[in-house]
């Protein structure tokens, strides 16, 4: 394409048959404390790689 | 829904439900833009409109493709049984002392007591009671998580020890794996915790404001001295020593600070590679609190931050650290941070409340480690909390990065669990677009 470029593909919808596993991590953990953007946690689960 | 925006000079789609991100030139990002204006999240692709320019064909290329104007179909997923349930707790904020060595002036915590006028420490029986309790409530859950947290934990630190010690002992028979983390203002570290936190914590999150000026200000000791030359030297020994592992250096910004970038930036001039500053959460009255009227600057801010962070890419600022095909599953994005229901706090007194936000709140205390009580009705209440029953999330563009934002900032702006604090919205979604657009730029897709 001449006018547009893909910088990521349809990975929500890949997730949803996988997910669900519950294993990651509780998103204020982390470092914030005190909001919970959670797109920035990392994915526990070898299956949805 | 598709939602575009324009960040850093790069033009980007985020086809929301599918999570593709698409970068576009001037011209597609017109049509595109011009598309939604006329037809709305739901254009008709079966006949080119008059006028549409040789754009068009590539968006419905994507269209074609699943990867714009996608249906959020989560709500019908065999998934979305799991929202329906109760999920085990699996994650404690463990709030060893309830007294602190700073007088913050923004302190959630009123200095660290939580405004019960005691100062007091936990008793290694309680934290004991504590772990017991997650490894029950637990289920199958394998991966358990403690922070130690305050006031400051490490004025509690044999109890810190005892916790660990007996956690580790503990776990193997249960089939259960700890993973500890503490978040600390630094005064009090020395050698010898730096290398018990190094070796025993999977993270920690050390507290400072920045730049020294504005940490002095805010973080002063109970004797009005600032805090900043005790304890950067200290923190600069434990990043120094501690590997590869996780810490963060985290600070607050407030009103009085709204040039924060210089502070994320000279965090970085100290030597930290992972941090972080949050806007203060607290009662609209204090002079400090973020009011409507500051959201401009500080969005400006925030890509000025971007910005500046191109010319620094050993810095990992944790808002802008999004990972776009790797990161949580879309359930975890529905339900979010799980206060209440995966994740609960635990006071001195063994008090159970559903995060440390809301410690001290009477009407939100869930029960008690020492009568065994647990009050269903009110974890069921946040359990319930996702971003189709946040009226306000369910359109948001945002909803599956943000994952419906902060339930305590929304009781203590809104009065109300549900309804999202439109400041740290506005301020969310500006982050996420940064995020982003700071993505694009570093796949070599600006121009
Ligand atoms: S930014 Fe606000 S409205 Fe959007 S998902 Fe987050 S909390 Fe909900
Ligand atoms: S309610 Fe807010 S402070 Fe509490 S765990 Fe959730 S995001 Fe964190």
């Amino acid at each position: 394409m001449e006018h547009i470029r893909t910088l990521n593909g349809a990975t929500l919808k890949k997730s949803a048959a996988h997910g669900g596993c519950g294993e990651c991590q509780t998103s204020c953990q982390s470092a914030c404390k005190t909001s919970c953007t959670v797109a920035n946690q990392k994915c526990e689960n070898e299956e949805n790689r | 829904m598709v939602h575009t925006f324009e960040a850093l000079g790069v033009y980007i789609a985020v086809d929301v439900n599918s999570g593709a991100v698409h970068v576009l030139d001037r011209a597609a990002y017109d049509a595109l833009n011009a598309l939604i204006a006329a037809q709305g999240q739901d254009p008709d692709f079966s006949q080119k409109p008059q006028g549409a320019g040789p754009a068009w064909e590539e968006l419905k290329a994507l269209y074609d493709q699943g990867l714009l104007f996608t249906r959020d179909d989560y709500i019908d997923a065999p998934a979305m049984a799991y929202l329906g349930e109760e999920p085990p707790i699996k994650a404690l904020c463990l709030h060893v002392s309830h007294d602190c060595n700073l007088r913050c002036r923004y302190c959630f915590a009123s200095t660290g007591d939580f405004g019960t006028g005691r100062r007091m420490t936990m008793s290694f029986d309680t934290a004991k009671r504590a772990i017991d309790f997650v490894m029950e409530k637990s289920g199958k859950r394998r991966n358990l998580e403690v922070d130690f947290f305050g006031g400051e934990p490490l004025m509690a630190m044999d109890t810190v020890r005892r916790t660990v010690e007996y956690a580790r002992s503990v776990e193997k028979a249960h089939d259960k794996n700890f993973r500890f983390t503490l978040t600390t203002n630094g005064v009090l570290l020395d050698d010898e915790t730096i290398d018990y936190l190094n070796r025993e914590m999977s993270n920690v999150v050390l507290s400072l404001d920045g730049r020294r000026e504005v940490n002095d200000r805010m973080r002063p000791t109970p004797g009005g001295q600032g805090s900043y030359d005790v304890i950067v030297p200290k923190f600069q020994k434990l990043v120094a020593k501690r590997g590869t592992k996780d810490y963060y250096v985290r600070g607050t910004f407030t009103r009085e600070n709204l040039d924060f970038a210089a502070d994320v930036l000279h965090y970085a001039d100290l030597g930290f590679r992972h941090v972080s500053i949050e806007p203060v959460v607290s009662e609209a009255d204090r002079p400090w609190a973020l009011r409507e009227e500051d959201v401009a600057a500080i969005e400006a801010e925030y890509e000025k931050l971007a910005a500046a962070l191109l010319e620094r890419p050993e810095v990992n600022f944790f808002h802008f650290n999004v990972d776009l095909s790797q990161g949580p599953c879309v359930i975890k994005r529905l339900r979010g941070c799980g206060a209440g229901c995966e994740y609960v706090a635990i006071t001195p007194d063994g008090d159970i409340y559903p995060c440390h936000q809301f410690v001290g709140n009477d009407e939100y205390r869930l029960g008690s480690l020492y009568d065994g009580t647990f009050d269903r009705s009110i974890s069921q209440r946040f359990a319930q909390l996702n971003i189709y029953t946040r009226e306000k999330c369910k359109t948001c563009w945002a909803r599956f990065y943000c994952s419906g934002g902060c339930s305590a900032s929304n009781l203590a702006v809104n009065g109300d669990i549900q309804i999202p604090h439109e400041i740290g919205c506005q301020l969310e979604r500006k982050r996420l677009e940064c995020a982003i657009a700071l993505r694009a730029i570093r796949a070599g897709m600006s121009e």
